[in-house]
C-alpha cells in the first residue's frame, strides 16, 4: 500500500513537470473568503475560467454554466492565494550556509543597484514549501548590508514553472533606524545624510543622463511593454561631479525612486523615525513611500494615515527588541487599521512566511482581549492577501477573488487562519500546482520506520 | 525503564499518581540515575555557611480559595474533563473532577465556554540571559571562550527585569521555564528552572526543589565557534573527543579540592543534574546516547531535535524526550530536514514529545505551536487527542525538567499553576484569560493592573499596555 502511494506520488511529480495548462474551476457550497476585507461567505461559490476568476460570491449568484463542479468536502474553504511581503524566497537554500545564501552582500561594491530578479531560483525548496502552504505570490528582495540601500526587489509567483519573476525591480529598499544607522557608519544622522545625498545624486544623474521614465507599476497590470526600463543600463556618458558618493550604477538605480516611479520601502521602527520618513516628502515630493516594520506605528497612526503611506508591519512584535521599539505591541496593526492606515502583515517578521495565516489569526484573537486592538477576520485575511497585493502593485490581480483577478485559488480543509491550516489544492493563474517538496518526501519516507526488507534509502 | 523515584526514595504524597500518569503517557521518564555511573559517593558541596549556594528564595503570593467550574479541563496528564471543576487552595490543586465536586468555601469562577490547563512550561528559553532590549551589554547567554564550560551557571546571567517574562505570562500562560546557556559550547553550563513570577532577584524566581539541568550541544555550533579560532573541536569527531575526555576526567574527580566544572559533571554522573542536549541530526543523537552509556549518564531531552522523527524508536528505547519546534527548518545545514510531522511521528512511536520555544516570541504561543504539530499528524491520519497535545507543553516538559512531581498537571497536591483560557487553547483565536502560579492570580486579562511591568518599561512609551 505504502509503495503504491509512493509510486502514485512519483507519477504525480513527473506529470507536474510537463507544461501545465490553466484549468477551469467551479465550486459551490464552500466557504469563500475573497480577501477584500469582507467576512467569509458561508455558502459560497467560485468560478475560474481560462486562468481568471469569473465569479466569487454567494452560491445563489453563481453564473449558470456547463462547467463540471469540482467536489468539495464539507468544511472546505476557498480563498485567494496568500501574498507574502517582504521575503527572501528564492534567494537562499540554507541560512547558515553562506555559499547558498544570496540575501546579504556586505562586501559588495553596490547597494541600490542590486537586483533580485536575475537570481531568484524558481526551484528553491522554500518556494516549493511555501507554495504548499498556500502562498502564491511574494515580494522578494536582498537585505541592506553594504549600505543603507538593500537593492531592488522582485515580485514573484510561486508556480512550479521556470518563470518566477512577474515584475523585476518592483521596489527599492532602504534601512533607517538602528540598523540603517549602523550601516551608514554609526548614526541616524549619517543614514539620513546618506539617503538625501543619494536621492540628490540620483535626481541629477537622471536628468543629466536623460533617463526616460516609465512607472514601474502601471495602473493596470499586464505583461510586456510595461516592464520598467532598467536605468542602470542606459548607455550614456553623462558627466558627474567630482564629489559624488554613489557609483554610477547605484545612482542610476535610484533614479526611478526619486522620481516616484519605483516605490521605496523604508525599514523603520521608532515613532520619531517614522515621522522623519513621512517628512521626506517635503524635500522629495515624488517619493512613493512604504513603511516596513513600523513597530511603533500606532503612536503616529494618524500621521501615517494622513500621508497615505501604506505599512508592511511586523505582526506580533511586542518586545522592546531595541530602543527603537519600546512601544511595540501586538495591537500595533489593529490600532493603525483603526486610524485608517493600509496595513499588510510583514512576512519577514516571523520564522517563515508560511506563518502569515497564523499571525493573521492572532490579530483576530486580540479583538477579544480588553484594551487590545485586533482585526476582524476579514481585515486580518486581507492583511495577508489583497493588501500586500496592492502594495506589491498587484491590485485587483492577486490576493483577491474577484472577476478578472488571476486564478490564484487555494482550497483548504478548514479555516485558513486557524493554526495548522494547510491547503489541499493550490492553483496559480488557474494552473494546479504540485505540493511535493523535500519536506513532503521526507514525510512520506518516514511514515513508518520499517526497514525489514531494505534500508530507508530505498524507500522513495 | 521505570522511573526509580516511582518506587521508593523521598516522594511527595501525590507522586504515585503522577507516576501512574507518566506511564500512561509516552514514556518520558527522565530522572532516573545513570545506568552505570558511580554510586552516590559524592554530594554537591555547600558553602561556608552550610547552605546550598544561590538557593531559591521564592515564596508563593497569597491567593484565594478558587473553584473553576464549568470549563473544559485538560489536566496535562492526557485526560479531558468536560464541564469540569478545578479547586485551588493554599497554593495547591486540591481537587480535579466533574461538576459534582463540592465548591463550598471557594470563590466560584464560572468557566463556561472556557478551558483550563496546567500552567504552560517552556523547557527551552533564554529569557533573562539573552533579554530584551537585545543589546550587546545584555548578551549573557554563551560563555563562548572555551568549548567546555560546565562551571558556568545560567542563573548568574539572568536579568529578572527582562520584559520577555511578562509577555510569556500574559500571552503564553507560561508559569515555569528552564533558562539554558546557549549552544556555542559542547558543555554550556548549568541551566536554571524559574517560576514565572517577577522578582527583584533571580533567587526570588528560582523554582524551589527543581533539579539543575546541564546544557550540552552537538554538531555545527561548537565546531564552528572553536574551529574558526583554530582550536579543537573543529569537526564533529573533535566534538566527541573533547566530550569524552571531559567525562573521563570528571569520573576521576574525587571532590577533595573544589572544582566548579567537575562538581557539575559529577552531579550529572550521579543523576542529580539532568542533561539537555542541543542536537539536530538523528545520527548524532544516536551517537550521543551511546556516549552517555559509555560514560554513565543519561540524556533527559534532546533540544531542537528536528530529525528526531527518523529515530523515534531509538529515542523511545533510550527513554529520551525530544524538545522540538513545530515548524522551524532550513536556517542551518543540520536543520535542513525539519518537517512538520516531527512531533506526530515521535508520538506514533511512543516517544516523548515536548514542544519548546527557544524564542522570546514563540514562548508566547507554545499552545499554537503544539496545535500546528498536532494538525500535521492529523493530515496523515495520526490522530493525537487535544488532551495529549496539551501534555507536550505541560507534563512532558515538567518530566524532562524533573519537576513533574510538583507541577505540569492538574492533580491534587501539585502546585496550583493553572491557566484559564478564553477558548480552546489549541485554537489561534484563544488567549489566556487568567493565570495562577501557586494559587496566586498573577495575570488577569480583565484587570488592567493584574499584569507585571518590568522596571525597564516604567516611564517608557507603552508602559502597561496589553502588549
Amino acid at each position: 500500500m505504502k509503495r503504491a502511494l509512493a509510486i502514485a506520488a512519483g507519477l504525480l511529480a513527473w506529470a507536474s513537470a510537463l507544461p501545465a495548462a490553466a484549468q477551469n474551476i467551479a465550486m459551490t457550497g464552500v466557504t469563500v473568503a475573497t480577501g477584500d476585507g469582507s467576512d467569509p461567505i458561508e455558502n459560497g461559490a467560485v468560478v475560474v475560467e481560462n486562468g481568471r476568476v469569473v465569479y466569487a460570491g454567494p452560491a445563489a449568484g453563481m453564473p449558470q454554466n456547463a462547467m463540471p463542479l469540482m467536489e468539495a468536502a464539507p468544511g472546505t474553504w476557498v480563498t485567494p492565494g496568500l501574498v507574502a511581503t517582504v521575503t527572501n524566497l528564492g534567494l537562499w537554500d540554507v541560512g547558515a550556509v553562506s555559499e547558498s545564501n544570496d540575501i546579504r552582500a556586505s562586501d559588495s561594491p553596490f547597494s541600490a543597484a542590486l537586483d533580485a530578479a536575475p537570481i531568484v531560483n524558481p526551484a528553491s525548496q522554500h518556494i516549493a514549501i511555501h507554495r504548499a502552504a498556500g502562498v502564491t505570490r511574494a515580494a522578494t528582495v536582498t537585505s541592506a548590508s553594504s549600505s543603507i540601500f538593500g537593492g531592488q526587489g522582485a515580485i514573484i509567483d510561486l508556480g512550479s514553472d521556470s518563470q518566477a519573476v512577474t515584475r523585476a525591480r518592483a521596489f527599492q529598499t532602504v534601512s533607517l533606524g538602528e540598523s540603517g544607522a549602523r550601516l551608514a557608519g554609526g548614526s541616524r544622522a549619517s543614514a539620513h545624510a546618506l539617503l538625501r545625498n543619494a536621492l540628490r545624486e540620483a535626481n541629477e544623474f537622471g536628468s543629466d543622463a536623460r533617463i526616460p521614465g516609465i512607472r514601474s507599476r502601471p495602473a493596470e497590470q499586464g505583461v510586456g511593454d510595461d516592464v520598467p526600463l532598467d536605468p542602470r543600463l542606459v548607455d550614456n556618458r553623462a558627466e558627474r561631479g567630482d564629489d559624488v558618493l554613489l557609483s554610477r550604477f547605484d545612482a542610476a538605480a535610484l533614479v526611478p525612486v526619486v522620481r516616484g516611479e519605483q516605490p521605496l520601502y523604508v525599514m523603520v521602527e521608532r515613532a520619531a523615525d517614522i515621522r522623519s520618513v513621512l517628512a521626506l516628502k517635503r524635500e522629495f515630493a515624488n517619493l512613493d513611500l512604504v513603511l516596513v516594520g513600523a513597530s511603533e506605528g500606532w503612536l503616529v497612526a494618524s500621521d501615517i494615515a494622513a500621508a497615505g503611506v501604506p505599512v508592511i508591519a511586523d505582526g506580533l512584535d511586542d518586545l522592546p527588541q531595541g530602543f527603537e521599539e519600546l512601544a511595540a505591541t501586538q495591537s500595533n496593526i489593529g490600532r493603525m487599521v483603526k486610524a485608517g492606515v493600509t496595513v499588510a502583515i510583514n512576512a519577514a517578521a516571523m520564522e517563515n512566511p508560511r506563518n502569515l495565516n497564523q499571525y493573521a489569526g492572532n490579530l483576530v484573537a486580540l479583538s477579544r482581549i480588553p484594551g487590545a486592538d485586533g482585526l476582524s477576520w476579514g481585515q486580518a485575511f486581507a492583511a495577508i492577501t489583497s493588501v500586500p497585493a496592492r502594495i506589491s502593485g498587484l491590485s485587483g490581480r492577486a490576493g483577491v477573488l474577484a472577476p478578472g483577478a488571476a486564478g490564484d485559488v487555494v482550497i483548504w480543509d478548514g479555516d485558513p487562519l486557524e493554526v495548522g491550516a494547510m491547503p489541499t489544492r493550490v492553483f496559480i493563474d488557474g494552473v494546479e500546482q504540485p505540493l511535493e517538496n523535500h519536506q513532503s518526501r521526507l514525510r512520506d519516507r518516514y511514515r513508518d520506520l520499517d526497514e525489514r526488507d531494505l534500508p530507508k534509502a530505498y524507500d522513495w | 525503564m521505570l522511573r526509580p523515584d516511582c518506587f521508593g526514595g523521598p516522594m511527595k504524597r501525590y507522586a504515585l499518581f503522577a507516576c501512574a500518569a507518566a506511564l500512561a503517557m509516552a514514556g518520558c521518564s527522565t530522572t532516573g540515575s545513570a545506568d552505570d555511573a558511580s554510586d552516590k559517593d559524592w554530594t554537591a558541596p555547600v558553602g561556608e555557611d552550610g547552605n546550598v549556594p544561590f538557593s531559591s528564595t521564592y515564596e508563593r503570593y497569597p491567593g484565594r480559595p478558587t473553584a473553576l467550574v464549568g470549563a473544559t479541563v485538560y489536566d496535562g496528564a492526557g485526560n479531558r474533563i468536560d464541564n469540569g471543576t478545578v479547586l485551588l487552595r493554599d497554593g495547591e490543586v486540591v481537587g480535579v473532577g466533574d461538576a459534582s465536586l463540592d465548591t463550598s468555601g471557594y470563590d466560584v469562577l464560572d468557566g463556561s465556554g472556557k478551558f483550563v490547563t496546567p500552567g504552560i512550561i517552556d523547557i527551552h528559553s533564554h529569557l533573562g540571559d539573552y533579554p530584551t532590549p537585545s543589546v550587546d551589554a545584555h548578551s549573557d547567554g554563551n560563555e563562548a571562550t572555551s568549548p567546555t564550560t560546565p562551571e558556568v551557571w545560567a542563573e548568574h546571567s539572568v536579568w529578572p527585569q527582562d520584559p520577555g517574562f511578562t509577555r510569556a505570562l500574559a500571552n503564553g500562560g507560561v508559569t515555569a521555564l528552564q533558562i539554558l546557556p546557549g549552544s556555542a559550547n559542547l558543555m554550556g553550563g548549568r541551566s536554571v528552572t524559574l517560576k514565572n513570577v517577577p522578582a527583584r532577584t533571580v533567587q526570588g524566581m528560582k523554582f524551589p526543589g527543581a533539579p539543575y539541568g546541564f546544557k550540552m550541544a552537538c554538531g555545527e555550533n561548537p565546531k564552528r565557534v572553536y574551529g574558526n579560532r583554530g582550536r579543537m573541536p573543529s569537526t564533529r569527531m573533535g566534538n566527541f573527543a573533547v566530550n569524552r575526555q571531559t567525562w573521563l576526567d570528571a569520573r576521576a574527580y574525587d571532590g577533595k579540592k573544589r572544582d566548579l566544572a567537575k562538581e557539575t559533571l559529577k552531579g550529572v554522573l550521579d543523576g542529580e543534574i539532568l542533561v539537555h542536549n542541543h542536537c539536530y541530526r538523528a545520527d548524532e543523537m544516536a551517537l550521543v546516547m551511546d556516549m552517555a552509556k559509555e560514560m554513565g549518564y543519561k540524556v533527559s531531552a534532546f533540544h531542537h531535535a528536528v530529525e528526531a522523527y527518523k529515530i523515534g524508536d531509538l529515542l523511545r528505547e533510550n527513554d529520551v524526550c525530544s524538545a522540538i519546534w513545530a515548524d522551524w527548518y532550513g536556517f542551518k545545514m543540520e536543520a535542513y530536514d525539519g518537517i512538520l510531522e516531527n512531533a506526530a511521528f515521535l508520538q506514533r512511536e511512543g516517544a516523548c514529545v515536548v514542544i519548546h520555544s527557544d524564542s522570546a516570541q514563540d514562548i508566547q504561543r507554545l499552545n499554537q505551536e503544539a496545535a500546528k504539530a498536532q494538525a500535521a499528524g492529523r493530515r496523515l491520519g495520526i490522530d493525537i487527542s487535544d488532551a495529549t497535545v496539551i501534555g507536550w507543553i505541560t507534563l512532558n516538559a515538567a518530566k524532562a525538567m524533573g519537576i513533574d512531581d510538583m507541577t505540569g498537571s492538574l492533580e491534587a497536591g501539585k502546585m496550583a499553576d493553572v491557566v484559564l483560557w478564553n477558548g480552546d487553547p489549541l485554537s489561534v483565536y484563544s488567549r489566556p484569560e487568567k493565570v495562577w502560579i501557586d494559587g496566586a492570580l498573577m495575570y488577569d486579562a480583565l484587570d488592567r493592573k493584574r499584569r507585571p511591568v518590568s522596571d525597564f518599561e516604567l516611564g517608557q512609551p507603552g508602559e502597561g499596555d496589553v502588549k
